[in-house]
């Protein structure tokens, strides 16, 4: 790793508001290899629920912030896929191009930041679970986090690769290993009956597998699950992947 | 016609009974499961699938040429050419077909365009009858309901369901669900329709710009049946279904069935050129939002 590397913290409004936790292991985990991470206070949200009901055109002021925040790091870290993608498809800038098209090529999910740019081969991980990975569509088909399984291609998963690293973890399998899990942002309330369907089936996918976590690089389609978990009193838990790969050794 | 709510409101009412909705995502799920295999077993599958997109982006960016080649090529083979902008034009255009030849009644196999046109409602309010000759839209067709699924039509039904929709309506003995009889039974009423029907409209999975040539793929034969026994031979087709050449076929072909439902080639990939002595053929290009 760089010597000194600066990260800015990209904490997605909702993570901020609704699971702070992930937001804190993001933030450990980075300052754990070294990284000196910045939050910077005045971020919002970034702009993509408007974006992808089409209102694209009203989020310049979205996207001036977001440089403002961001321009002077390193790289920009976030726990959250789909946001990431937002940012490195659609931040642009009227005033600075420069600027905006610099943050579309140093910002990335933090699994990816992980595995791609600190390149990691070690964690000092315990988290004694069995966890089944939710691939969400954003991180799989936007991020190329995982091998999407329609492809005749090589397979490989950015998120396996860490978790395999987690000492007492251990991985179910499912029989879908890339399914929506049908949050979509707002099709869950455009089209709420096949949304939760939808949940649903990727939940008993993974509970049929013995799964007592459900963990993701995007906390969205967990936030979704976990409504469904919650309404049926599942014992089963979602988790984001950072808060498992910064679980501490100490706890057993 | 059933289904005119819209989707959300729909699914609501179709999620209500969950044990049909995993039969459903079942079924779905298993032919996806059959089209990963058959992709699997194909070499340079990935390679194919780039091949084909790369012509299908030069068609997009030619399209005008590719277009008028393929027309003036039609032409050459004696096959009558007409342009509908929209849904009503497509519909008025095959209308006066029709109607010039004292035609009021039609059989037509293969076509999602004239669904997405509605052209049987707008035929059978001028009196002309149409029988859909695939077997999943005809057992649609006698449900009085829109196709669920862009390949595999009627899907959502049990074979026990289909069996019941026979009874009522074909006269069946009730409680028939072996699909080999039920296709037998389907099999019976549609001979006598492609013997006596004047008109046979298809819709068109490959039209090629090279020759003037349009390609049918079907597993039924039924495209062949209403096309070979019809004095009047109609097609519809969206603006993008042009290929530059026969060659490029052998791309698309491989990839078609395979992606659709794992299967290696359609039973039928007809070739359909110009007109028999005595037949008519006539080609409608339908932009309808395409260009």
């Amino acid at each position: 790793m760089k010597k000194n590397m600066k990260i800015g913290l990209f904490i997605p409004c909702y993570v901020n508001q609704l699971y702070p936790n992930a937001a804190i292991a993001t933030l450990e985990l980075l300052q754990k290899f070294g990284a000196e991470v910045s939050y910077p206070s005045k971020q919002t949200c970034c702009g993509q629920p408007m974006a992808n009901s089409g209102y694209e055109h009203l989020t310049q002021s979205c996207n001036d912030l977001f440089i403002e925040n961001f321009s002077g790091f390193d790289y920009v870290v976030a726990p959250s896929a789909s946001c990431v993608l937002h940012i490195k498809d659609h931040l642009h800038s009227h005033a600075d191009e420069n600027a905006a098209s610099a943050i579309r090529g140093k910002i990335f999910e933090l699994v990816e930041f992980l595995t791609d740019v600190l390149k990691i081969d070690t964690l000092d991980a315990y988290f004694p679970h069995k966890v089944g990975i939710h691939q969400s569509c954003h991180g799989l088909r936007g991020l190329h986090l995982a091998q999407m399984s329609e492809l005749v291609a090589p397979d490989f998963s950015k998120p396996k690769q860490l978790l395999n690293m987690v000492k007492g973890l251990e991985i179910t399998e499912l029989d879908r290993a890339d399914e929506c899990c049908g949050f979509g942002g707002l099709f869950c309330i455009a089209e709420e009956a096949v949304s939760v369907k939808m949940g649903k089936d990727r939940i008993t996918d993974h509970t049929n597998h013995g799964a007592e976590y459900i963990t993701s690089p995007d906390l969205s389609c967990l936030m979704h699950m976990e409504g469904i978990l919650q309404r049926n009193n599942s014992k089963v838990k979602i988790i984001h992947i950072a808060e498992i790969l910064n679980s501490s050794s100490i706890k057993v | 016609m059933k289904g005119t709510q819209d989707h959300a409101t729909l699914a609501e009412v179709f999620n209500r009974d969950e044990d049909r909705v995993d039969w459903h995502d079942g079924a779905l799920w298993w032919i996806r499961q059959k089209r990963d295999r058959s992709a699997n077993l194909t070499p340079q599958w990935e390679e194919l699938r780039e091949a084909a997109s790369a012509i299908k982006s030069n068609v997009i960016s030619n399209l005008h040429d590719y277009l008028l080649q393929f027309e003036e090529n039609l032409k050459k083979n004696g096959v009558k050419v007409y342009w509908a902008s929209d849904a009503e034009e497509h519909n008025q255009i095959i209308h006066k077909i029709l109607s010039d030849k004292n035609i009021n009644q039609m059989v037509k196999s293969k076509s999602m365009l004239t669904e997405e046109c509605h052209l049987n409602e707008y035929l059978a309010d001028r009196g002309i009858d149409v029988i859909n000759s695939d077997l999943g839209e005809y057992i649609q067709q006698i449900d009085n309901e829109p196709p669920s699924h862009i390949v595999l039509p009627c899907i959502h039904k049990k074979k026990e369901e289909i069996g019941e929709l026979f009874h009522e309506h074909l006269g069946t003995e009730k409680g028939l669900s072996d699909p080999t009889l039920l296709t037998r039974v389907a099999r019976n009423h549609l001979r006598n329709v492609f013997m006596t029907r004047r008109a046979a409209l298809t819709g068109v999975n490959f039209a090629v710009a090279e020759t003037g040539e349009y390609v049918v793929c079907t597993n039924e034969g039924n495209a062949d049946m209403g096309a070979h026994l019809c004095e009047v031979q109609i097609a519809s087709m969206g603006l993008e279904k042009i290929i530059p050449e026969r060659k490029h076929l052998g791309v698309f072909l491989r990839l078609l069935a395979r992606s659709a439902i794992g299967q290696p080639i359609t039973i039928y990939s007809s070739h359909f050129r110009k007109p028999r002595p005595g037949q008519e053929m006539h080609l409608i290009l339908v932009d309808k939002g395409r260009s």
